[in-house]
């Protein structure tokens, strides 16, 4: 049938409490954004977004001499680059260095490319977890869940779930004040800080002129992972690269209002390499891992290339009506919301989740507030046309294509297309009925089911547009 | 000012709406306006197209295309259906170039109707008269795409006897989106749940749109609440007199 | 080598050739703004205070170090080995230790210290922050570990801006390993969105503008 396949969300649609703190949460996260990014605070903000999509779009374009660029540069200040086709790479390099440097503990900041690649649950299988110190990542780290938001990961727990998970987890007694709570983190996770070995960082950008890491916090949780271990492992896509230091100055800028409304986070790092002579603490090696994984592929495709821009400021999640109805978990993988429904098709296939693309009313919010001006809608259209080609080669979908193809034809044929009109409407009833709320059983399928589920159908008129034109008196002509 | 415009009053206005499409004729006449409306005229391919079909999208744009050739202004009661036409049948047709063309041409031809009337018309008074309270919805592709935002509420603003009252989240999708609305009916209705709230703090009794697809998500909703506010396309508050 | 592999893979998805130069990249956008210093420490103070940090301005070096020995009466203090706060006489004060130039006992200090004092080699006017370049006088762990981050700099060091800063700073990487932009206190609010101060980071911070 028409509907096919899609999924109902019932179970986060008919929860209240977890409505109502994705709607407050992401709604406030609109208004700071919003405060921060209009005209009065900040009047460049287009020119800064025209500038940010410029500079993605050259250096994804020119890509590998900024990837050369950026490994020489590293590597004059002492760092090394290892680059990666994918997460096993990423993981085996990880666990190599940790039996070579017999590390017993490796604290870890937020990164979503980590998660793309289930680097934690991975790295484990080698005999060491890494400990996530991000407050909403160790949360949820401690309930092995998938975080629900690219900035607020814990999001969808209130203080009296992450009570009982400290408790459980940590033994600590329950404690339900967020303040207090957030004590005992800072003070478990110093003692991993002072005692670890490793530390495993994402990055938000990688500056191919410097050979620099560029990590944007609040918690100080990465300052502190990339400054007391002895090693400091970066995670990064490809496509995370910018050409200079001073391109910062526009992403920067867009980075912090678009995501949570702060002009700069607390703690902005950037971090070339390891501790140099005469500097006192930092430290001794310094790695950035270059990631593929599948980024190449989507490189490839010139249309949908953009989707790569992407700085992971969340933006477009606040913004998005279906996110803020169905949450972060009922997107198939990390990346949620609408950057997450374009990249995710893209990576793993229009197989993988062919409804995905197809769960959005296309409104246009998303690109609205992008930083970098992807146009999500577009690719989602795009993904829905290979989507719809997909099932055609397999066989599937075959009535909705057939109906399509019906109505193709009709439209094309005005004297059909009236005809089935007229059919429809003598079929439906009358006006004098007012709005409908149900229809005769036989109708009952299929659109005219899902549509009657929720709400009423128009009354059909006793006469089209058409016809009533037809036997219009027409207005005295000048 | 005189000249002739086309209606292309789109296939939910003429099957379901076809007083949407009146009062937009009426409006248009009484600006002085010679309105005609090829008879040949369907659909603009937006369903077609939105659920993922470019072949039938494409033909059914063909078909749009031939109708309103020799057409000097196109004039639609709908943003979504503009939008199609002036930002969206290039993607149809990337790949054919004389098509492309022929798109390209009508582009600068086709107009929403809030938009036609204050930016070709340059009328904010046409003279229109309705008791009500109302609230205006900002339609998505009116507002992303067309950038219609003031335009109607400035409209609104002159009809005589009508009070407006500006909701909270205006600017929030509807849930309609097409195919989406039967798609996803759960998430869609929980949209339009919230709009309906947004509209309901108003106090308002009537909502006015510029897009009868939103109306039609919106009063579905209403109706099955049993609340007795109303929809009104601009078009029809515009004709009342 | 994964390396030969991701390169070819980039160049074939973007029709490049090995060595081939790159396009021309946009101009960097870098548009600084004409302020006085009375302005800029104005708007210094009423950012960093929305962000409830505390700023102190002073005329004079001894005032600094009262305002400092203040903060770390009976408390453990620890300085970085900024030649600044030196010449203000906050590494004078009893409570105040300095001079580590040893990781490990750096490190100890740190951890034990109540109370952070460095310099800062420049302050961004419009957002708040200090920036700090690790080296032989500035170590990291001073203003991250201690609960209280004192910073006691110089009002010419105020940029008006990110704009200003890499302006002066094109290339940080030739200075320094880390370079550090810090805004405000540590904090967060990822339990119920409800704002805590002090997460890993300093939650409490002072800036002393002589």
């Amino acid at each position: 049938m028409l509907t096919g396949s899609y999924p109902r969300f019932t179970e986060t649609l008919a929860d209240p409490s977890l409505q109502l703190a994705i709607y407050t949460a992401t709604g406030r996260l609109m208004d700071k954004r919003r405060a921060t990014v209009m005209p009065e605070a900040l009047p460049d903000y287009q020119e800064l977004r025209n500038q940010a999509h410029l500079l993605k779009k050259h250096t994804l374009e020119n890509l590998d001499y900024y990837l050369e660029q950026f490994q020489a540069a590293l590597q004059a200040r002492g760092g090394k680059v290892v680059y990666c086709k994918e997460g096993s790479e990423v993981v085996e390099f990880l666990a190599g260095l940790a039996r070579e440097r017999r590390a017993e503990v490796i604290v870890k900041s937020k990164s979503m490319t980590t998660e793309e690649i289930h680097f934690n649950e991975r790295l484990a299988e080698f005999g060491v977890e890494p400990v996530e110190t991000d407050l909403g990542e160790y949360i949820i780290q401690l309930t092995h869940q998938r975080p629900y938001h690219i900035v607020a990961p814990a999001l969808h727990m209130t203080r009296y779930d992450v009570a009982r998970v400290f408790q459980e987890r940590l033994g600590v007694e329950n404690e339900t004040e967020p303040e207090k709570q957030t004590r005992i983190a800072r003070r478990m996770l110093r003692e991993k800080f002072l005692a670890a070995d490793i530390g495993v960082s994402g990055a938000n950008f990688l500056v191919a002129g410097s050979g620099a890491v560029v990590l944007v916090e609040n918690e100080g949780n990465a300052r502190m992972a990339t400054t007391l271990p002895k090693v400091h492992v970066a995670v990064a896509g490809i496509e995370k690269m910018i050409p200079r230091a001073q391109d910062l100055a526009v992403f920067l800028k867009l980075l912090g209002r678009s995501g949570t409304g702060q002009p700069l986070t607390v703690y902005t790092s950037f971090l070339t390499g390891p501790r140099r002579e005469g500097e006192v603490d930092g430290p001794e090696e310094f790695y950035v891992v270059l990631l593929d994984n599948g980024r190449t592929r989507l490189l490839a495709d010139r249309e949908k290339r953009e989707s790569l821009f992407c700085i992971r400021c969340g933006a477009c999640l606040n913004h998005c009506p279906v996110y803020r109805k169905i949450g972060g978990h009922s997107y198939p993988t990390t990346y949620s919301g609408p950057i997450g429904a374009i990249l995710t098709p893209q990576y793993l296939g229009a197989k993988h989740s062919p409804w995905l693309p197809f769960a959005s009313s296309l409104c246009g919010a998303c690109a609205e507030v992008c930083p970098v001006k992807i146009d999500i809608p577009k690719i989602l259209l795009d993904l829905r046309s290979e989507a719809v080609k997909a099932k055609r080669k397999d066989g599937e979908n075959r009535v909705e294509a057939w109906s399509f193809k019906i109505w193709a034809w009709i439209m094309r044929h005005p004297r059909w297309y009236e005809a089935a009109g007229l059919a429809a409407r003598a079929v439906l009833g009358s006006e004098d009925e007012g709005w409908l709320r149900r229809v005769p059983l036989w109708l009952r399928v299929g659109p005219l089911k899902e549509w009657l589920s929720r709400r009423d159908l128009p009354p059909p008129p006793e006469r089209s547009f058409r016809q009533l034109w037809r036997s219009r008196l027409p207005a005295r002509e000048e | 000012m005189s000249g002739r415009v086309s209606l292309f009053v789109t296939c939910i206005v003429d099957q379901l709406f076809p007083r949407v499409g009146l009062a937009m004729a009426e409006v248009l006449e009484w600006l002085g306006y010679r309105v005609d409306f090829p008879e040949a005229q369907t659909c603009c391919g937006q369903p077609a197209f939105n659920s993922g079909y470019r072949a039938e999208a494409r033909a059914v744009a063909r078909h749009f295309l031939e109708v309103f050739e020799g057409a000097e202004y196109v004039v639609v009661p709908s943003g979504s259906c503009t939008s199609m036409i002036t930002h969206h049948f290039a993607d149809l047709f990337r790949k054919d170039p004389a098509w492309l063309e022929r798109a390209r041409r009508m582009e600068t031809r086709v107009w929403e109707f809030s938009k036609f009337v204050l930016e070709v018309a340059r009328r904010e008074d046409v003279g229109a008269r309705l008791d009500a309270v109302a609230t205006y919805h900002d339609s998505c592709h009116a507002l992303r795409e067309l950038g219609v935002k003031e335009g109607p509420r400035r409209l609104l603003s002159r009809v005589r006897g009508l009070t407006l009252r500006e909701m909270n989240r205006a600017e929030e999708c509807c849930g309609f989106g097409g195919t989406f609305s039967v798609k996803f009916p759960e998430v869609s209705g929980g949209m339009a749940e919230t709009k309906i709230d947004a509209i309901l703090e108003t106090g308002a009794d009537l909502v006015v749109s510029i897009d009868s697809s939103c109306l039609m998500q919106i009063q579905g909703v209403l109706s099955r609440a049993g609340s007795p506010v109303r929809t009104m396309h601009l078009a029809e508050v515009l004709a009342s007199r | 080598m994964s390396r030969d592999y991701i390169l070819h893979k980039v160049r074939t998805a973007v029709g490049r050739s090995a060595g081939q130069p790159p396009d021309p990249p946009p101009e960097p956008r870098l548009r600084v703004p004409e302020l006085s210093t009375e302005q800029r420490i104005e708007m210094f103070r009423a950012r960093l205070e929305s962000l409830a940090g505390r700023v102190a301005v002073v005329g004079a070096p001894s005032e600094a170090r009262e305002y400092v020995a203040a903060m770390a009466a009976g408390k453990r203090a620890v300085a970085s080995n900024a030649p600044f706060l030196t010449a203000c006489g906050i590494t004078s004060i009893p409570e105040v230790r300095s001079g580590f130039r040893e990781p490990k006992a750096l490190l100890d200090a740190c951890t034990a210290a109540d109370v952070g004092i460095t310099s800062a080699d420049y302050a961004l006017a419009d957002t708040g922050t200090l920036v700090m370049l690790s080296s032989q006088e500035e170590a990291r762990a001073v203003s991250l570990l201690p609960p209280v981050h004192v910073a006691v700099i110089r009002r010419e060091s105020l940029l008006t801006g990110l704009d200003e800063l890499f302006s002066l700073v094109p290339e940080p990487d030739t200075l320094s390993s880390s370079m550090v932009l810090i805004t405000g206190p540590s904090r967060t609010a990822d339990i119920e969105q409800i704002l805590v101060r002090g997460v890993h980071g300093p939650g409490e911070i002072h800036v002393v503008i002589v």
